[in-house]
């Protein structure tokens, strides 16, 4: 089959690139890109470990053609930090709040909560439980990766983090 | 899981769509949001030679009101239904089901067109569509078609849709001001289908049932539009004795499968407990 000519931004570089129009995104990222933060989790659009931005929407890798992603802005955790190299206050929340154990669905996580907060500055418990249903944890029961994301939202917003009381 | 080779296209116009299909046949399939066709590509049960991407499109997107329907394009998300302004004014049904469809990232990309044309009795809309009373506008080589949601559907996967048609809109009558209205979705976990669903929307004239639609999601083959057991509501106050005769009615027309949900009693016996507590939220929320 003829492959396609692609072109698209990926955290902020732009990649050209011929694919095979039945290469999905997450296999573009990470066979051909070298780009391995996204995760390949349960590859059925179920678990959320894939999970990159495109577009200004937090989309599921493996249930995307990379053609269609063509012309695209991709965004994943290896473009997360801020500028200076520091840790973007999501890293840091998942870091200071023990949001991960075994660390597989944590690209997904941060890059889906990272939209999240674009689209709700200052998201409540059961906001922040909803905006990431479509990732899935099998380590944390979620308790810490909440307090991560709520201690990234203080952050971002320049007030105190309160942890609420248990 | 690597889908079967295929050749892409991208056309800018239904026209260059239609003309596309026309030359494939059965080879050829329209791609959408992609959340069911991709998923099943990559189970290989479908193996389409050529795929027609309609992302580029511009015609099919936008929500607009035309008289006294909204007309919502094909490609809208449901991230596009929940955040719509429009829709949460006049057809707030639509909100409360698209909140309720998969998890935040399908709903980034999943579209109304794909919802309701794939035919899939797990889906969503289609019930939500049928109780509308909502008209989809078809488009093939022989000229535009508009069919009835609720003549659409005729079995799993099956419907109206000929080889070579496109989904391009879909048009809701909006209902009256004032109307009650609810989904109600017994599900597993979030993201997964249904285990039965029923769609309401009701007006009430001096505390009693004027008007009254059901549509029932994924206890059978396809969605279902229960005529019998609106009717029974109309005129009433929706007292117990009535609910429960409507609910019995409802139920009397299911036929769902036993799988991973639940067994097939269970899941018609689900099916009325969805209703009678949408229309008990349909009625709260209804002035009149």
């Amino acid at each position: 089959m003829a492959k396609s000519q692609v072109s698209m931004k990926v955290n902020g570089k732009v990649i050209e690139a011929l694919v095979e129009p039945r290469t999905l995104l997450i296999h573009f990222l990470r066979d051909q890109q070298n780009i391995t933060g996204p995760h390949i989790g349960c590859e059925t659009s179920h678990c959320g470990a894939c999970t990159v931005d495109l577009d200004g929407k937090s989309v599921k890798s493996c249930t995307v053609f990379t053609v269609q992603a063509n012309g695209g802005d991709i965004r994943t955790i290896e473009g997360m930090a801020n500028a200076d190299g520091t840790l973007h206050a999501l890293q840091e929340g998942f870091r200071e709040m023990h949001g991960l154990q075994c660390g597989f669905c944590t690209p997904g996580m941060i890059v889906r909560a990272w939209r999240l907060l674009q689209e709700n500055p200052n998201p409540s418990e059961e906001e922040i439980r909803f905006g990431i249903s479509g990732n899935l944890c099998r380590c944390t029961g979620y308790q810490n990766i909440v307090k991560a994301i709520q201690f990234a939202a203080a952050k971002l917003n320049g007030v105190p983090f309160q942890e609420a009381a248990e | 899981m690597i889908p079967g080779s295929f050749a892409y296209h991208r056309p800018t116009s239904v026209k260059e769509a239609v003309g596309l299909l026309a030359q494939w046949g059965d080879d050829g399939r329209v791609l959408a949001g992609g959340h069911s066709l991709i998923p099943m590509m990559k189970l290989r049960l479908a193996m389409p030679a050529h795929l027609v991407d309609l992302a580029g499109i511009t015609e099919l997107k936008g929500i607009r009101v035309e008289g006294n329907d909204v007309a919502i394009g094909a490609m809208v998300t449901q991230h596009e239904l929940v955040g719509s302004e429009l829709l949460s004014g006049k057809v707030p049904l639509l909100r409360e089901t698209s909140l309720q469809v998969a998890d935040p990232q399908v709903r980034y990309v999943g579209t109304i067109g794909g919802n309701v044309a794939n035919g899939d009795p797990g889906n969503d809309m289609p019930a939500v569509m049928m109780c509308l009373g909502a008209t989809y506008h078809v488009i093939g080589q022989g000229g535009e078609r508009r069919i009835a949601a609720r003549d659409f559907y005729q079995g799993a996967y099956f419907t109206a849709l000929e080889t070579g048609n496109v989904l391009t809109a879909v048009r809701i009558p909006m209902p009256p001001a004032g109307h009650g209205y609810a989904y109600e979705k017994l599900k597993r976990k979030i993201g997964d289908y249904a285990t039965a669903a029923a769609a309401v929307v009701l007006t009430l004239s001096g505390g009693k049932v004027a008007t009254c639609s059901i549509g029932l999601t994924n206890v059978a083959e396809t969605p279902l539009w229960a005529e019998e057991a609106a009717k029974i509501l109309v005129g009433s106050s929706l007292d117990a004795a009535t609910v429960k005769k409507a609910v019995a009615a409802a139920e009397a027309i299911t036929a769902p499968a036993s799988d991973a949900r639940g067994p097939a009693q269970y899941r018609t016996k689900m099916a009325g407990v969805m209703l009678a507590r949408a229309l008990e939220r349909a009625k709260a929320r209804a002035s009149g």
